[in-house]
């Protein structure tokens, strides 16, 4: 394979990994795509109800500056104005676009029509039935497909990231002369296939999708998306954010293997949830506290009253007309009706809140680079637009998003700082770095065992309500396990993980307040203090965690 | 209740096949086989001897019905991992084998990457952006639901991947394109089309009934079919 052309390396071929590979095709730079399944297997043809969008086709008056407000209203404040005015302000031209890929948004009388959505007043949420996902996926991959054809994007299947290649370079810029800065020249890969492994040279961006493995089996993703490369990059110095962020979805069900999710379209077309009361009456508990739009809440609002109320909650979706059902709702009431043996349209469907979201994840300044020059991370794996909590509809959106500004930040450096200054130097050719050497090694029995029981430890202690002394128990059986898993050897991966779940319990710690998808049963309180994010970084080995307002990173 | 599974392995693409069967307690009734091979593909799994055996190779990803990963042939028949219940299947013995139309890769894994590839080089994209002006939309998202798992090659007398015929999944990815492609480029899905699915397909309809995502193949095969040959 021809390492020594400089390219911009994608790792991850979901949403955000294509609309990288896209926008730097028409940036004329060109890419390799690197994925261990092809894109027809990433977790981005999961999504489900829609994409935001300000259009307008409703009726309703909305503008861009709604949902800018909606969404940092949503993500409680910590996300930053900026990025999130970006994101909106560019999501009318990213529907634009895909319509022209080939996406065939619902319409009716061949006008292009939006759903409602959690936490929005407005109906901005276009979408395709329940499966906007897939959909919008089967036309990035064929757009994908012109410019691999055109030489632009180097596909890469069967192929797995095994780590990073950096630099330390005196920082020129820095006002302290003594300072270095590490810069990203490339990254290692493993051919799943046949074990080969490639040094591939340019800027890089991480496209891998949420920590699901941290939580396996607990969520509603896939599998594949295994939390290990942002945990190797942690572990490599790279900063992550706002790591107790972890949405549970308010409407997901239990099935073999993993929870399986009910969409909030389902409530966007009048779906409603309710609890038995003592004599067997419906109580609509969102609906009374919160009026006719309750059953709309955010996720995180929604998910804490179930989880407080103590009763087993129900999604009503008897009083939807049949006409809504054939048109929008076709494939979620067969997906039911396969894996719940139950009809909706006749009978309510027993819910609860399940993992299905990671708001928090590799830190991004604006222009989606890490703290490590060249390298840029982008869609469930970077924290940049949802805050505390996001809002559906936002995350199809943030991947293309964060996928475009990815790609145009790493094509503005890469004439000036890679092509030429680089490609004479291949030293990483010799695969020498120990680091990933060690990453090859798979984990074994013991592995699985300590991962199993670190699964357990984080699935009790952030939950929907955490509780502060169950956190801070949980923190020292992480110690022990980490101690535990060191004197058994065990692989690189299995540690890095434990060190990531960690990181999720001391940022959860951290944070003596309620806000958003972190509820602390002692602080039920927002606290104005906490109106940050939390990083935490490696530092000789140990966490740090530290807090900056939003918008401090990034400027 | 115990499940015998007899899995047919393969260490690498140039060793030779064996099976090896392992014994599976059901303890969930809606157990799928994507359940049985999550415990099977584990580090320190053991077989039905009771000996520390190789973890099982296999593809898989959502675990429902929706990204096509965990394809091969259960008792006889190409089926989804995570779309066959235990108790769907009959008989003392549960048989695991991988496709038979793609090369073993390791166990149940197979390399489908030639049908990705031969997309590419028959250039299954839309060359320009394309409009709503009210065409067929029906069947542009009922072509885009399609998983690419290749179930329906299996199953297809006329499929094979080094032969031209691009089998159903090849046209439900050109479908969609049929509809929205303009000008020369629609010409050419259209010529491409003509020879690589309508003269390939025996119509022997063998692919009936086994598309896991439930697409009405037959409604996207006529209408592409009509489009391949007329104006519009």
């Amino acid at each position: 394979m021809g390492t020594k052309d400089v390219r911009v390396n994608i790792i991850g071929a979901g949403l955000a990994g294509l609309a990288a590979a896209i926008r730097l095709s028409q940036l004329g730079v060109q890419s390799r795509l690197v994925s261990v399944q092809p894109s027809e297997r990433a977790q981005s043809n999961l999504a489900e109800g829609g994409i935001n969008a300000c259009l307008d086709l409703m009726g309703e008056e909305d503008t861009v500056e709604e949902h800018i407000k909606d969404t940092l209203r949503g993500g409680c404040f910590l996300a930053d104005e900026a990025m999130v005015e970006g994101l909106c302000k560019e999501a009318p031209e990213i529907i634009r676009e895909l319509s022209g890929y080939g996406v065939a948004f619902a319409r009716e009388n061949g006008r292009l029509i939006q759903r409602n959505f959690g936490g929005q007043k407005k109906k901005r949420t276009a979408f395709v039935k329940s499966s906007t996902g897939k959909v919008i996926m089967a036309s990035m991959i064929k757009e994908v497909r012109k410019h691999e054809r055109n030489g632009m994007v180097q596909r890469l299947f069967h192929h797995e990231y095994t780590g990073l290649i950096t630099d330390k370079t005196r920082d020129e810029k820095a006002r302290d002369p003594g300072s270095y800065m590490v810069k990203c020249r490339g990254v290692y890969i493993r051919d799943t296939y046949d074990s080969s492994l490639s040094a591939l040279y340019g800027p890089v961006i991480i496209a891998t999708g949420g920590m699901n493995g941290v939580f396996e089996a607990m969520t509603t993703g896939t599998y594949a998306n295994t939390g290990e490369v942002s945990a190797d990059l942690f572990m490599r110095g790279v900063r992550l954010a706002n790591l107790e962020f972890i949405q549970y979805h308010p409407t997901t069900v239990s099935i073999s293997g993993k929870r399986m999710l009910i969409s909030e379209a389902a409530r966007g077309e009048g779906g409603r949830l309710f609890y038995y009361g003592d004599n067997e009456e419906k109580i609509y508990f969102l609906e009374d506290e919160f009026g006719e739009g309750g059953n709309l809440m955010p996720r995180d609002v929604i998910s804490k009253r179930m989880d407080m109320c103590g009763k087993q909650v129900y999604l009503d979706l008897t009083q939807i007309d049949g006409d809504k059902w054939n048109k929008r709702l076709s494939d979620l009431r067969r997906e039911i009706m396969y894996y719940l043996s139950t009809d909706p349209v006749k009978e309510p469907v027993p819910v609860s809140p399940g993992i299905h979201f990671f708001m928090g994840g590799i830190k991004v300044g604006r222009d989606h680079m890490t703290n490590i020059r060249g390298l840029y991370a982008a869609g469930e794996c970077s924290c940049a637009y949802h805050g505390a909590n996001r809002l559906g509809g936002n995350s199809l959106l943030g991947a293309i998003y964060g996928g475009k500004v990815a790609a145009a930040s790493a094509a503005a450096i890469y004439k000036d700082e890679y092509i030429g200054a680089d490609d004479t130097r291949k030293d990483a050719d010799d695969f020498s770095d120990e680091r990933m050497k060690a990453y090859l090694k798979e984990p074994g029995d013991k592995d699985m065992e300590l991962r199993v029981r670190m699964r357990k430890l984080l699935a009790s202690a952030l939950s929907v309500v955490r509780k502060e002394a169950e956190i801070e128990a949980a923190i020292r059986q992480t110690d022990s396990l980490l101690k535990e898993a060191e004197d058994l050897g065990a692989c690189i991966r299995t540690l890095s993980l434990l060190m990531l779940s960690k990181a999720m319990l001391v940022s959860a710690y951290g944070r003596k307040e309620s806000r958003g998808a972190h509820n602390l049963a002692e602080y039920p309180k927002q606290a104005e203090e906490y109106g940050k994010n939390s990083t935490v970084a490696i530092e000789d080995g140990r966490i740090r965690l530290s807090y900056e307002y939003p918008g401090e990173y990034c400027e | 209740m115990n499940r015998l599974i007899r899995i047919r392995r393969q260490e690498n693409k140039d060793s030779l096949p064996y099976y090896e069967e392992f014994c599976y307690e059901v303890n969930d009734g809606e157990a799928r086989i994507s359940t049985v091979l999550l415990e099977l593909s584990r580090p320190g799994v053991r077989n039905k001897a009771g000996e520390q055996t190789r973890p099982v190779s296999w593809e898989h990803s959502c675990h429902q019905k929706r990204c096509g990963g965990c394809s091969m042939i259960i008792n006889g028949e190409p089926r989804l991992a995570c779309d066959t219940r235990l108790s769907d299947l009959k008989g003392d013995v549960i048989r695991l084998e991988p496709l038979k139309k793609f090369p073993v890769v390791c166990d149940l894994l197979v390399d489908r990457s030639a049908v990705f590839e031969r997309y590419r080089e028959l250039g299954l994209y839309l060359e320009e952006e394309t409009a709503y002006d009210g065409y067929d939309d029906e069947t542009v998202t009922e072509a885009a639901f399609c998983l690419q798992c290749g179930l329906c090659l299996e199953v297809c007398p006329n499929y094979h991947p080094a032969g031209e015929f691009l089998g159903m999944s090849g046209m439900t990815e050109m479908a969609g394109l049929l509809v929205q492609a303009e000008g020369d480029k629609a010409g050419e899905l259209k010529k491409t089309y003509r020879r690589d699915v309508y003269e390939g397909c025996g119509k022997s309809l063998s692919c009936r009934n086994i598309c896991p995502a439930g697409l009405d193949m037959e409604m996207l095969l006529a209408r592409s079919n009509r489009r391949a040959w007329t104006r519009r």
